[in-house]
């Protein structure tokens, strides 16, 4: 029991520290906050305890005291709001050209997909050292993605997408757990990151593919026949995909939403809520016809579709890996780069 | 200040008026606790309103709900809306609104000792709330043959959304739009029902010949929980009946 | 003080003055009786026998949890357990237990009435109280729930083959209890103060019970109604909060912790009320700043209902809310700090005793001063990503609920015992089991903090093998804890029959309610008192000293 007993978490990716830095930083202010209180009250008991002939001095207040002792908490619990606001909003955000990994969640296990077409279940090989962007969905209940060793937590919600980023810095295998209680085996849908040197990486990826997402994604879009009405070469029926993904959608009620992947696989499911402007409410809803791991793999391919005539890559979040049809603009790699610096 | 009256005695029965022939004759409805009348009324009074503003959060989840997905399903909720009865409704808003005005009747028929108006008017208020429920119930029988109502039966295909004669509307949303519109046409026909059992018994009271001008607190307070149903109501009404009206 | 006749007395006894206690004989007298201090009794009865209910589910827990596999229960019955330890701590226990049993007793005594408002309205709350208990029972006897006491959709609607209806009823009949609490603090204290009790002269308790009873009745309907939109959404198979027929899971979640939030500061301000009585009590002098303290109760319960999404921080709210919300929940601690600070400060120059009530008020103020301040942690945005859902969670609410409510209920047990009963507890096992209490509650819940930052999630049976030594040094304080629990029902009941008879004051409290006989007659008060001195005149009372000397068990 006693060989294996740490008091403090791995620190293993570029958030840990910023996240371990602010708590210490709580803890410093707690603790002598504790310290202050415990020494007064200590210190008053023991020299104000009842002796005869001694009476209690009233005393009604301080109005200058009350205001200091508001005051000067508020500015320290504001200082710690904003360190806390930027940590947290670093976090929420991932940074352009992050490698894309879906994942679904099932009650009571982790299915994850890279962009490059490797499936795990309940693993996820990352390299050391590169950006890391999680787009997440539930096939039944809410769960939640947490990897302390990351000091990452993001619940993972059926019917929509919630997206979550890290950087590892020090290889090793970290545990993942499902921290949003969903029912028999919640404490049992527990995994492992298994950050990897670049080098070794590369040699688990080679191991065996059915290619890249977004290939399987084309061809669901040609299979469900979306590929009749959203045509690539002149206006169909449905609007153009190319260079959709990431810019701003003018629908038909007025309103202008970002092209992102909710809204995507919105438009898949329910085509009528968001429909864009010009175009004819006649898109069938695939609502129970298309699981979570074919629209992941539809929403890649809608990313990787850039508009013609610009290069690979130019759109706002690009998949790492395109499909060969738009890649002969230009000489792009179909491997993922390797491990991007800082 | 104390008044006599406030001498408790302590355990033993209740007989101040036999102990001191100088207390003025107290109304036998001035409970043991209480010092005064004016105490009992005012607490009487500011206990209802308590109790009221509970039901304004109560109802106020509800209609928080609402409003957000009236927001984000605006066209389908119209679509829905649309298939409710808006001409019952606001049958039912009228007939609400001159219950009210009953209401306000009988109590200045108790304040001013008019028996038979205080009794004919709290009688009128039943009936008017009668009225309310009947239409009400019609209102609930169409849905229901309409295939209207959440559950198993429930079906709205095919049917346009208001201003967009090529759209339909998506029955999953109009589904919600329907269980809280009978969720909160229910709740409130329940607040209804328990404002009936109210009356017949405020009726009952008034038949005993119970309130005097002095004295009718139950009908002051009975009141503001009738004109609060009915509020509650007239809100309800534009909300659920009047989206996207055009004429 | 009257000398009213004798009733009959028990064989053995001395004659006894006719008190609330003995006036009325038989079952029936106390089932249908209207004394605010009979109903009282009720409830303590009532809660306490739902304290050792989830006790035992806690110790269910803590002993599986002794080692990092699942072997003591299944994995369904330990979703269980620790979803009924919740529901009925939190909405059993915790909610009702202040301010129905010491706030039902004391509200109307401190302001000087003869009774609450709405007498028959709190007899009414008590019933509500007890039927909502046994549909609990009922449901955990027959199957139980296994939702969590957050009941989170899609979970609880449309996945949990448990009884999830059959728990959101008992929960929200019990809540209409709170409800009927609260309306009736709120009208008593507003309509039925004696002359010369104005509100600057009012108890500190009364001002804690005052702010509670806003929340509870501003609150309280918010979750009713979530409740039946739940209940309606499992048995119709709607689509409120289900995604795949359009609804929305956090819509669910906001209505939740619009309630949940405000809710827990329906637990601690009525103990913030008890250890500021205890406190003046005990230092022989006026709260220091009551004032303020009066107003950081009242901006409790205000900005409590501000801060709910502070429990949705990673669910899917967008930035901005979390910003705000954070931001909200840092104005809310402010008042709560100035507590803590204004009660040290009134120790400065105070003539301090050490009885029991005292030793649980400075274990509040070291517990909830640890527990407040690991809630800077979690409004943290940056902090909170970490240890949100984890353990750390987990101990930072039970030092508060457990540190600070329990040890000011606690408190406040010792501190009235003697007007509640008429008798003395014993002090030396008092102090003893304030000191094992403290102890025990440390070694379980401070080991949890450890865990949370290790990154332990709640509501896991089973773990990672290094979890294994914090859990069972939280195991060994459990046990430690629940005996510190069971000494005080024990040493109480042995008073009721072996005590020594308690003077009228026999702490020489200021307060309206020491100036009543112990036990107080029905009505209280033999004359409508009428105030003419501020509250916590300790100077005054400590000038003309009573014959009796303080008298201790």
């Amino acid at each position: 029991m006693f060989d294996n007993f740490p008091l403090w978490p791995d620190r293993a990716s570029t958030a840990a520290g910023n996240v371990d830095a602010l708590f210490i930083f709580l803890l410093i202010v707690s603790g002598l906050m504790t310290a202050l209180i415990f020494t007064a009250v200590v210190y008053f008991a023991a020299r104000y305890r009842r002796q005869r002939g001694v009476l209690a001095e009233q005393i009604e207040g301080s109005t200058p005291l009350e205001l200091t002792w508001s005051i000067i908490p508020l500015f320290v619990f504001m200082a710690i709001f904003a360190w806390g606001a930027v940590v947290y909003f670093k976090s929420r955000t991932p940074p352009r050209d992050s490698t894309e990994v879906y994942v679904v969640a099932k009650q009571w296990m982790w299915k994850l997909e890279h962009a490059e077409g490797q499936r795990e279940i309940n693993e996820l090989h990352v390299p050391v050292g590169r950006d890391v962007k999680l787009i997440m969905t539930s096939q039944d209940v809410i769960h939640s993605f947490y990897v302390p060793a990351f000091r990452m937590k993001q619940d993972v919600l059926p019917g929509r997408y919630t997206v979550a980023w890290f950087r590892a810095i020090k290889p090793g295998t970290y545990h993942l757990f499902c921290t949003q209680y969903c029912g028999t085996q919640h404490s049992g849908m527990i995994g492992s990151i298994i950050v990897q040197e670049p080098a070794q990486y590369e040699a688990w990826m080679s191991g065996g593919t059915t290619g890249p997402l977004s290939a399987t994604g084309e061809k669901i879009f040609a299979e469900l026949g979306c590929v009749t009405c959203h045509r690539t070469d002149s206006q169909g029926r449905g609007p153009n995909l190319q260079g959709v993904f990431g810019k701003p959608v003018q629908l038909e009620d007025g309103r202008s939403v970002m092209a992102d992947e909710n809204y995507i696989r919105e438009c898949i499911l329910d085509p009528g809520a968001k429909r864009v402007k010009g175009f004819q409410p006649i898109m069938p809803t695939f609502q129970g016809l298309v699981s979570e791991e074919q629209l992941n793999a539809l929403v890649a391919y809608v990313k990787s579709l850039a508009p013609p005539g610009t290069a690979a890559g130019a759109t706002k979040t690009a998949a790492v890996v395109l499909p060969q049809h738009v890649a002969q603009d230009a000489p792009e790699k179909a491997q993922p780069t390797g491990s991007q610096v800082q | 200040m104390s008044d006599s009256q406030a001498a408790a005695v302590p355990g033993g029965a209740h007989s101040e008026a036999q102990s001191d022939p100088h207390a003025e004759a107290h109304n036998p409805a001035l409970l043991h606790h209480f010092a005064t009348e004016q105490q009992q009324r005012d607490s009487a009074s500011l206990g209802m309103w308590i109790f009221l503003a509970t039901e304004v959060m109560f109802f106020g989840g509800l209609f928080c709900a609402y409003l957000i997905y009236r927001g984000w399903y605006f066209g389908d909720f119209a679509a829905a809306s649309k298939s409710i009865d808006a001409a019952l409704g606001g049958a039912n808003t009228a007939v609400l609104i001159c219950s009210s005005l009953t209401v306000v009747l009988a109590i200045w028929a108790a304040q001013t000792s008019r028996r038979a108006l205080l009794i004919g008017m709290l009688i009128l208020t039943m009936l008017f709330g009668l009225t309310f429920l009947g239409i009400k119930g019609k209102e609930y029988k169409d849905k229901f043959d309409e295939h209207h109502v959440p559950g198993a039966s429930f079906s709205f295909d095919h049917v346009p959304i208001p201003g967009h004669p090529d759209q339909y509307a998506n029955p999953k949303h109009a589904q919600i739009f329907f269980a809280l519109y009978f969720i909160m046409t229910g709740l409130h026909a329940l607040h209804m029902i328990v404002g009936l059992g109210l009356f017949a018994w405020l009726l009952w009271m008034a038949w005993k010949g119970r309130f005097t001008p002095e004295y009718h607190t139950p009908l002051e307070i009975g009141g503001l929980y009738w004109h609060f149903v009915d509020i509650v109501w007239i809100y309800l009404f534009p909300l659920l009946y009047l989206i996207d009206r055009h004429p | 003080m009257s000398m009213a006749t004798a009733t009959a007395q028990p064989a053995g006894q001395t004659i006894e003055r006719e008190n609330y206690l003995n006036k009325h004989y038989g079952v029936g007298s106390w089932l249908l009786t209207t004394d605010h201090k009979r109903i009282s009794l009720l409830y303590l009865i009532s809660i306490t026998f739902f304290f050792f209910i989830g006790g035992f589910f806690a110790l269910l827990i803590r002993l599986e949890l002794l080692t990092p596999v699942g072997d003591l229960v299944q994995a369904d019955t330990y979703n269980k357990l620790f979803t009924m330890h919740g529901m009925v701590m939190v909405f059993f226990f915790l909610i009702p237990s202040i301010p129905a049993v010491l706030g039902n007793f004391l509200v109307p005594m401190m302001i000087g009435a003869k009774d609450l408002a709405f007498p028959r309205i709190n007899l009414l709350s008590w019933y509500l109280y007890v039927i909502g208990g046994v549909m609990m029972l009922h449901c955990m006897l027959t199957g139980g729930v296994d939702t969590g006491w957050t009941f989170y959709v899609p979970f609880s609607t449309a996945f949990s083959n448990t009884k999830v209806i059959e728990a959101g009823l008992a929960i929200f009949v019990a809540g209409f209890s709170s409800i009927l609490t609260g309306l009736n603090f709120i009208v008593t204290i507003h309509r039925m103060r004696a002359p010369g009790m104005t509100w600057s002269r009012l108890p500190l308790f009364i001002w804690a019970h005052y702010a509670t009873s806003i929340i509870q009745i501003l609150g309280t309907p918010v979750i009713a109604i979530t409740l039946v939109l739940v209940v309606a959404e499992r048995a119709l198979h709607l689509g409120i909060f289900d995604p795949k027929l359009g609804g929305d899971p956090l819509l669910f979640q906001h209505l939740f912790w619009f309630y949940s939030h405000p809710a827990v500061y329906i637990m601690i301000l009525p103990s913030m009320g008890i250890v500021s009585e205890i406190i003046a009590c005990f230092s022989r002098k006026r709260i220091f700043g009551y004032g303020f303290v009066a107003i950081s109760s009242i901006s409790i319960a205000v900005f409590g209902f501000l801060v709910w999404a502070h429990h949705m921080f990673v669910a899917g709210i967008s930035v901005y809310a979390a910003l705000v919300f954070s931001i909200l929940s840092y104005a809310v601690a402010v008042p709560s700090a100035v507590k803590v600070f204004n009660w040290t400060a009134t120790l400065y120059k105070g003539s301090i005793r050490y009885e029991a009530p005292m030793l649980y008020a400075f274990g509040f103020l070291g517990l909830f001063t640890i527990g407040g301040l690991t809630g800077l942690f979690l409004a943290c945005l940056g902090v909170d990503m970490h240890v949100h859902d984890t353990y750390f969670v987990i101990a930072h609410f039970h030092y508060i609920m457990v540190g600070g409510a329990l040890m000011g209920y606690l408190g406040g047990m010792h501190f009235w015992w003697p007007k509640i009963s008429g008798k003395l507890y014993p002090e030396g096992w008092a102090r003893l089991a304030a000191l094992i209490v403290f102890i025990g509650f440390n070694l379980t819940f401070f080991p949890q903090f450890i865990l949370g930052y290790l990154g332990m999630p709640r509501r896991y049976y089973q773990y990672p093998p290094e979890f294994q030594v914090l859990n069972v040094l939280s195991t060994a304080g459990a046990t430690v804890l629940g005996i510190g629990y069971l000494l005080p029902m024990i040493y109480f009941l042995w008073s009721m029959r072996y005590g020594k008879p308690a003077p009228d004051n026999p702490w020489h409290a200021a307060g309206l309610e020491w100036k009543t006989p112990s036990p107080p007659t029905t009505f209280n008060f033999e004359e409508e008192p009428v105030v003419t001195w501020e509250a916590y005149n300790y100077e005054e009372l400590d000038a003309h000293p009573d014959e009796e000397a303080p008298s201790v068990g």
